[in-house]
């Protein structure tokens, strides 16, 4: 109790002195609806998915359709993460290295998919890839199916994750000091080579922030994949989606774990991005 | 003697230009023009006929209820937590930071179904709430709750970036004048980050209005009484309803096109008020 008691005083008197008043209202507002929105339903959740047996989990687990959907979701995300990570970085050097006409109006509409409902998203892509698309009539000959396959599951995350890199590489391309490119050049190495030794090693890390930050994007996403995905289970469901169907079988157990396991994996990634985002900071400041 | 000019030569520039450009267009300017397509494709008639049907407009009243409920909350708290955490020092501040960002990192099918699990009658609330005769889930505050948890974080990421790069000594000498903790807000830190606060105001009522997996869970659905307009979409488009899904659709898009177009203005002609990471 005195000890406890000591720890107070203690605390009180290294608290840092606060010229700005406001700092009990608005702390207290953020940490109150911080906990009533996020925090104590999420902890809900994770209570409930605590309170089932290991072989609970196990079977749920194991369910090849549980499994199948697992792969899907992070194995499709992963491959829309890398195409994303080539094409944004290359949207992002033709940004900022180039000048060329509508330039302003490109830098703008990278930003859609933060702004397109995935709804509609979704419903644009099936009509696209779909047989009798635009797209769909045009690669069907070619014996390519997109629509209502796991290509269309990717495709739906590509779309969703393409402004994370460019918007991450963006500002660290600007900021590329010119002269080591200069320097580079004189000593004799060709574009490639510069781009290769020079320019990816400084770019690397914020690339890196934005594939896992598009990847962690894909995984969770719902909208945009389910239209175009046709939803068979054990080939083109997501696990979002099997979320959802099971939910709406009443079966609250199943839902539970498996959303349990997709957070734990997107809080391990969180994780991952931030120690990535420090590791770039040291880097800068080096 | 041509002057040796650092960088690619002219062709490979096009090229990737060309690349660049055929990418976006294939992954994000086809589906736009395909939502209208769509939508026009029997007639401006039966676009407008699609679009005034009852179901499309209580679903239209039902998603701008929402986001008028969702947004100001979420802006009102994106400041003050901005607030706490650019203007003062205290223990565990990145610890706050990074769970002022979890919902983004959270699928929206979660973050719906956390509600379920609380507010639905197999939950922790839902006896209590039938009892009382409350309404949560399958009702309009179980959508407003599953809006509000994936358009948490917009406000305040957008603020805090800027605000740590504006420091506090501009508060600091309001105060040492004798202006109050909300005095010193409103005239010394507002006119600083408005246009910041703006940008992230527009692009949380886009992802409010907009949000489909999360609100989907809590909503059940029921036609003109809990039906937002994405999820009216969908049910016109499971129906076959083509012309209808996609004139529903064209209306988000149109939202879509007009925050992208308030916040490139916001960032051309704003640009050196927003935090660096903004500017371009």
């Amino acid at each position: 109790m005195s000890a406890a008691g000591g720890v107070l005083t203690g605390w009180i008197a290294r608290r840092p002195l606060r010229v700005i008043p406001g700092f009990g209202a608005t702390m207290g507002l953020t940490l109150t609806y911080l906990s009533l929105i996020v925090l104590i339903p999420l902890a809900a959740l994770f209570l409930r998915a605590a309170g089932m047996s290991p072989a609970e989990w196990w079977a749920i687990l194991v369910d090849p359709r549980v499994l199948a959907s697992l792969r899907l979701s992070f194995g499709g995300a992963l491959i829309a993460a890398i195409v994303n990570g080539i094409f944004g970085l290359l949207v992002a050097w033709v940004l900022v290295r180039y000048d060329f006409p509508g330039r302003k109006l490109v830098d703008a509409i990278v930003d859609l998919p933060f702004a397109l409902p995935t709804a509609v998203a979704g419903v644009a892509l099936t009509a696209l890839y779909a047989p009798r698309g635009w797209i769909g009539s045009l690669i069907e000959p070619l014996g390519i199916k997109v629509a209502f396959t796991p290509l269309g599951v990717i495709v739906a995350m590509i779309f969703i994750g393409v402004p994370f890199v460019v918007r991450t590489v963006e500002p660290v391309l600007a900021d590329f000091d010119a002269e080591l490119e200069e320097a580079a050049a004189t000593l004799g190495s060709t574009p490639f080579e510069t781009f290769r030794l020079v320019i990816l090693p400084a770019v690397g890390p914020a690339l890196l922030t934005g594939i896992s930050l598009a990847f962690a994007r894909a995984v969770g996403e719902y909208g945009s994949v389910i239209f175009i995905a046709g939803n068979m289970p054990g080939i083109s469901e997501i696990t979002p989606l099997l979320i959802v169907t099971k939910l709406e079988q009443y079966d609250y157990t199943g839902a539970t774990v498996l959303a349990a396991i997709m957070l734990i994996i997107s809080f391990l990634l969180l994780l991952g991005i931030n120690l990535l985002q420090k590791w770039r900071r040291r880097r800068v400041e080096a | 003697m041509k002057a040796h000019t650092i960088g690619e030569p002219g062709l490979l520039r096009w090229a990737l230009i060309l690349t660049a450009l055929a990418f976006l267009a294939v992954f994000l300017v086809l589906p736009l023009a395909a939502v209208l397509a769509e939508a026009l494709a029997k007639g401006w008639d039966r676009y407008f006929h699609a679009l005034f049907k009852h179901d499309s407009v209580s679903a239209i009243w039902l998603t701008l209820l929402v986001a008028a409920i969702a947004v100001p909350a979420n802006m009102v708290f994106g400041v003050a937590a901005s607030w706490a955490v650019t203007k003062y020092d205290f223990p565990g501040k990145s610890l706050l930071v990074t769970l002022i960002d979890l919902p983004f990192s959270v699928s929206p099918v979660i973050s719906g179904l956390v509600y379920v699990l609380l507010f639905g009658l197999q939950g922790w609330l839902g006896p209590w709430l039938q009892a009382h005769d409350l309404k949560i889930l399958f009702a309009v505050p179980g959508i407003v709750l599953a809006t509000v948890f994936v358009t948490f974080p917009f406000v305040a990421r957008e603020l805090i970036p800027l605000m740590e790069e504006q420091g506090r000594a501009e508060e600091e000498a309001a105060v040492v004048l004798g202006a109050g903790g909300f005095r010193t807000f409103w005239s010394v830190t507002l006119p600083n980050i408005k246009w910041a606060l703006l940008t992230g105001v527009l692009l949380c009522n886009a992802r409010a209005m907009g949000e489909f997996g999360a609100v989907s869970v809590v909503s059940g659905h029921i036609r003109g009484l809990t039906n937002t307009m994405p999820l009216h979409v969908e049910i016109l488009y499971n129906e076959y309803d083509l012309v209808g899904a996609f004139a529903v659709a064209s209306l988000l898009a149109f939202l879509a096109l007009v925050t992208l177009a308030a916040k490139t203005a916001v960032e051309w002609w704003h640009g050196d008020e927003l935090a660096a990471t903004r500017r371009h």
